[in-house]
């Protein structure tokens, strides 16, 4: 079984800083890590191939210094990383990312699973991962918390909440599945895990590399069927608060008067 | 370019129609008065859902895609006759809610069309060409992007609670058109079983009192559960006691767990992260209980309390219980 791990490389969205002038994540203020969602994706990769036995291959489409995650998921227990990297892949909006990532996918080839993350802290839209099941024909389920089972030609999963209930889903491999973070409790890499992480080949693909599979319209900037138009910073969101200290009852009252009409 | 009017993908949840299909109408009423073009809905969905209110709530067309294939909601069959009926009958926009499972429906209708797909939009407008302007936040709240699609239809997933519903006048006439179906079996995914277990819906809550790492030890999360069912309300909690195993994720508040927007919202021992923030701070009445002062929490609270929870919890336990008069 051939698993392939969707992992993004995005900016510490707790350190970051925001140029609110620019509208712009500085993002030389804060280190870049894989996307917290995506590290439980990389993890129930690793999961599987315990269980099942299993090659687990991660893949970051990316700047040249994502390989820094590559390196990261080898050491969470990835046996593979490809880097996708090119410059005419900069300034893509899902749909040119789920066109380039099911590209490679194509041109990589055997993959039975796909597994990637809920969603990017920065990006923050759920939307690459079906997007690459779309472009590659082939079935998904998203929200998933479990992995009840796999077969060589099926899995079936759980589904945390879909129209209000929990659902059990049977797919035909190969499929893609988006995890919660409910799915498993990531564990830290080894030390050993880290020190062969250095020395590892990551394999880059370029541009060039998907000529049969892709075109340069369909990537990048000119791929990108949305553009940001304006960029607006928000009002701050704050409101005119009364703060109590010592005045117990005084807050005792508010909250009865506040919740009165939402008792229920 | 053929594209015209507005297209409401409804979504139905227990055999009625889900609220979120009646905001996408009050704001898709909103958008019409700038495009001067029709408003239809969509429902594909098993048979026996009462459409009419679709109607009454302004669409002037309402498609039913019917049959029992679609009982239990799964995407790929679904997005198979969605994306044969756009084809057909080719709408300029089309409104998605941001459910779970408009969240993972949208982008395989986008991909199958070829056209851009904005998520989780907050606010929607139409610009002086006739197009779509799609607002949402981006980057932790920090900025508002707004984004044009150019091309066709341009599509987008709207948050639920977002809008207020549309209006309702019974007095307009129903006007539902069945469709066949264009598929109807998936050999690629198949629904084993719906379940619900059964839990308080934060998201559905009109109170919430929330707990977070002001709580030291999972015992100690009884008065908050003791404070919500006084007041008639759901618990909720803080990342950071889900991470501690104190809770289950059902009642997470936040980024990365419930939306929430009750009309009064108790943080007890919340600091007020962004990320904490950005799953409720459109609560109606926010209230902070925390024993610092300069907390950011205060700043979004309508009303704070400095002070120990441990002591402020049990003390209006104890008195809403005396008081019996105070309902
Ligand atoms: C990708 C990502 C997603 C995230 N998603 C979420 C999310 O969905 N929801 C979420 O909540 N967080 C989320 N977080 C985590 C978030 O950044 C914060 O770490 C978290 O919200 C902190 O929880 P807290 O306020 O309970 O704890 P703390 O920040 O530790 O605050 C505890 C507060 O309790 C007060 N306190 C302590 N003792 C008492 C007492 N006896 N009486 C009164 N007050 C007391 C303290 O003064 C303090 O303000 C996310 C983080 C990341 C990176
Ligand atoms: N550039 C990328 N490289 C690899 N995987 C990605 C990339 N962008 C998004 N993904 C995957 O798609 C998921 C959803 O991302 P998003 O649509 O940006 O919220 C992420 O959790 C990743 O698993």
């Amino acid at each position: 079984m051939n698993i392939l791990a969707l992992v993004k490389e995005v900016p510490d969205m707790t350190k970051v800083n925001f140029d609110c002038e620019r509208g712009v994540v500085d993002r030389s203020s804060a280190e870049s890590e894989i996307n917290p969602f995506d590290i439980n994706a990389l993890q129930t990769a690793v999961n599987i191939k315990n269980q099942y036995g299993a090659k687990v291959s991660v893949l970051t489409m990316g700047p040249p210094k994502a390989e820094k995650s590559i390196r990261d998921a080898y050491a969470r227990g990835a046996d593979e990383g490809i880097l996708l990297t090119d410059r005419k892949f900069g300034g893509a909006d899902t749909c040119a990312t789920a066109m380039t990532l099911s590209a490679v996918i194509k041109y990589l080839g055997n993959f039975n699973l796909i597994v990637c993350g809920e969603k990017s802290v920065d990006g923050d839209t759920a939307q690459v991962g079906a997007e690459v099941a779309e472009f590659l024909d082939i079935p998904h389920a998203y929200y998933v918390d479990k992995i009840i089972e796999i077969t060589n030609e099926n899995i079936t999963v759980e589904i945390e909440e879909i129209c209000g209930s929990k659902q059990i889903r049977k797919m035909k491999l190969p499929a893609l599945i988006g995890v919660t973070k409910n799915i498993n409790h990531p564990r830290l890499p080894t030390v050993n895990r880290k020190l062969e992480s250095l020395e590892i080949d990551v394999k880059t693909i370029s541009l060039e590399d998907l000529s049969d599979y892709i075109s340069e319209e369909s990537t990048g900037f000119k791929g990108s069927p949305t553009k940001v138009s304006k960029i607006e910073i928000p009002r701050t969101i704050k409101r005119e608060s009364l703060i109590l200290r010592d005045d117990y009852n005084s807050f005792k009252e508010i909250i009865k008067n506040e919740t009165k009409g939402a008792r229920r | 370019m053929d594209n015209i009017g507005i297209l409401i993908l409804a979504e139905h949840k227990n055999g009625s129609i889900h609220k979120i299909s009646y905001e996408l109408l009050g704001k898709a009423k909103e958008l019409a008065k700038e495009l001067h073009e029709p408003i239809s809905c969509l429902m594909v969905g098993p048979t026996g859902i009462d459409l009419k209110e679709l109607n009454q709530r302004g669409a002037e067309t309402v498609y039913y895609i019917k049959s029992n294939v679609f009982s239990n909601p799964e995407e790929y069959l679904y997005k198979k006759n969605i994306v044969e009926f756009i084809h057909e009958r080719k709408p300029k926009i089309v409104l998605i809610g941001a459910t779970n499972f408009g969240r993972s429906l949208a982008p395989r209708i986008a991909a199958a069309l070829k056209t851009g797909l904005t998520a989780d939009c907050t606010d929607l407008k139409i610009d002086e060409d006739g197009n779509l302007v799609q607002i949402r936040p981006a980057f932790s709240d920090n900025i508002l992007a707004h984004i044009k699609t150019v091309t066709y239809p341009q599509i987008a997933t709207i948050r639920y609670k977002e809008f207020s519903e549309a209006e309702k006048d019974s007095s307009i006439k129903t006007n539902i058109i069945e469709i066949k179906t264009y598929m109807d079996s998936c050999s690629k995914s198949e629904v084993l079983k719906m379940f619900s277990d059964e839990k308080d819906d934060i998201t559905e809550a009109q109170i919430v009192v929330a707990a977070g790492r002001g709580i030291r030890k999972k015992e100690d999360l009884k008065m908050i559960q003791d404070l919500a069912d006084k007041l008639g309300g759901v618990m909720g909690a803080s990342r950071a006691l889900v991470d501690a195993g104190m809770v289950s994720s059902a009642y997470q508040v936040g980024y990365s767990g419930n939306r929430v927007k009750p009309k009064v919202y108790i943080a007890c021992g919340i600091s007020g992260a962004p990320q904490h923030l950005a799953g409720m701070k459109e609560s109606g009445t926010i209230i902070a209980i925390n024993s610092d002062p300069s907390a950011p929490i205060f700043s979004i609270a309508d009303y704070g309390y400095v002070g120990d929870i441990y002591e402020i919890v049990p003390q209006l336990i104890r008195d809403l219980s005396q008081e019996e008069t105070w309902n």
